[in-house]
């Protein structure tokens, strides 16, 4: 269920009505190196803006840099979860932009193929925290390994983050075919990244979709359709804050890029 | 209740009627397997019908999703098969889908399930199958069937083929039962389009992006002045 009543958080963002549980996003790209890490992180703090309880778990159990974005250095991390030596509680961090994060940890690379029991703790986890939050926001990793498809299987929505160079599009685009092959999924959510000039993020978008529609879409019952929840600028400020190791939401709040990902948060919530 | 009715149906369909005392309680239980046994089979071949198929499907999905073994589905029809029942008659036609349903389970392991979904529809529901069989399972399946004669007659025999359909089921991952089995039928489909007497599975390099996608992803002019 998404029940997030997305509408209205109060001024002060304290005032929210209860949520069941929360709303699980994937954020996945296919192609690295397209900003998917921060677009999970900034969406967080966006979310957070608004009031929402939100955590970002590293779902990319093999090579995850979630722990660079965020300036952070774990001592508990999803590894010591998974290998029984911590609790669930000490492993999650407060991050700086007012949500919570859970880091895999450079230890995790054992877990970069999916087995029964990899499956079974990250499914055990998730069920855990999903009730303490309003928004649980995956951090995939690159590629379109098992991992990444069961951690997107496990969400309510996947968010595909594409930039407008032909790889990425490429990549996003062999995403969307899997996801629509092998999980019965008919939204996809798009954020195209690093765009150059106004309205390049729906020509991406349409282009996507074309395509979708001429070689997925025939012979489905339920067509695969994809939602544009915005564009973000190619903006100097993301590179300064990323070498900064600072979240751009917090640093610089007012640049084109952040207030993109604001939009984009305002509009998940939609 | 209906025991008469039960048992005359038992009868007609060739089950062991239950033994022991008539309504003891063995009884009724042995009465209960029977009538069971005999709803989840296709009452002309013997096979599971489309029923237990579809609980069969939903288990493996579960299997799947769990263990991550791969599973293949396997979609049949039988080619032209309308023609032979216009040709020879339907008790022909009969016939012919015994034989097939014979010959199906002949080519399969206990472990797989053969059921008959349709007239002359068939699937095969193969837990633990390996990507890499997958061809080589479906194709000797379709030669079976193309190299056996079926007896219509005293001195006439004809010669059916089959096309088959396949996809495996995602591995990790909960799909459905309705999206496995269209996946199946698609390449079904092809087959059939592509000549029948064939077997399409579905390409397990799917995020493999063909040049003719890329064309379509890059052709169009609003990209070209993008630089």
């Amino acid at each position: 269920m998404n029940a997030a009543p997305g509408k209205a958080p109060s001024s002060t963002g304290k005032a929210r009505p209860p949520t069941a549980r929360a709303r699980i996003t994937a954020v996945t790209s296919g192609k690295g190196g397209v900003g998917k890490t921060f677009v999970s992180v900034n969406l967080a703090a966006a979310l957070a803006r608004q009031g929402r309880r939100v955590l970002v778990l590293d779902a990319d159990l093999g090579l995850a840099n979630l722990d660079v974005m965020l300036d952070l250095a774990p001592k508990i991390t999803l590894h010591d979860v998974f290998t029984g030596k911590s609790s669930l509680e000490d492993a999650i961090l407060p991050a700086p932009g007012g949500f919570s994060a859970l880091l895999a940890g450079s230890g995790m690379v054992e877990y970069s193929r999916m087995t029964p029991e990899v499956r079974d703790q990250l499914l055990k986890v998730i069920e855990t925290v999903a009730p303490r939050y309003d928004h649980v926001i995956l951090d995939t990793g690159a590629g379109i390994s098992d991992v990444v498809l069961y951690a997107v299987s496990l969400a309510d929505e996947v968010l595909v983050v594409v930039t407008p160079e032909p790889t990425s599009m490429t990549d996003a685009y062999a995403t969307i075919k899997v996801l629509a092959a092998t999980q019965s999924r008919s939204l996809v959510k798009v954020v195209v990244n690093q765009t150059r000039r106004h309205g390049e993020g729906r020509a991406v978008c349409l282009q996507l979709q074309h395509v979708v529609d001429r070689f997925v879409n025939t012979g489905r019952s339920v067509p695969v359709r994809l939602d544009l929840m915005g564009q973000v600028p190619l903006d100097i400020a993301v590179r300064d804050s990323v070498l900064r190791r600072q979240l751009l939401m917090e640093a610089l709040p007012g640049s084109p890029a952040a207030l993109a990902v604001a939009a984009v948060a305002t509009r998940l919530l939609d | 209740m209906q025991l008469d009715t039960a048992l005359q149906l038992l009868r007609q369909a060739g089950h062991d009627l239950p033994e022991g005392t008539p309504g003891s309680e063995p009884w009724l239980q042995s009465l209960i397997d029977s009538l069971v046994d005999m709803s989840s089979r296709d009452a002309l071949t013997g096979l599971a019908n489309r029923r237990s198929f579809e609980l069969a499907l939903a288990r493996e999905i579960d299997r799947v999703a769990r263990a991550g073994e791969p599973a293949l589905l396997l979609a049949l029809d039988i080619d032209h098969f309308k023609s032979v029942n216009d040709t020879h008659g339907h008790a022909s036609g009969d016939l012919v889908l015994k034989a097939v349903a014979k010959a199906l389970l002949e080519c399969v392991r206990p472990m797989d399930m053969v059921a008959r979904v349709g007239g002359e529809e068939f699937a095969i529901v193969m837990p633990n199958c390996p990507a890499t069989f997958g061809e080589t399972v479906a194709e000797r399946v379709r030669r079976r069937i193309e190299a056996m004669p079926v007896s219509i007659g005293l001195a006439q025999q004809i010669q059916v083929s089959v096309s088959i359909g396949g996809a495996f089921a995602p591995q990790w991952v909960r799909s459905s039962p309705a999206l496995w089995i269209e996946r199946a039928d698609i390449q079904l489909y092809r087959a059939k389009a592509e000549g029948r007497n064939r077997v399409c599975l579905e390409p397990s390099a799917v995020s493999v992006v063909s040049a003719e996608e890329k064309a379509l992803l890059f052709g169009i002019s609003q990209f070209q002045d993008l630089e």
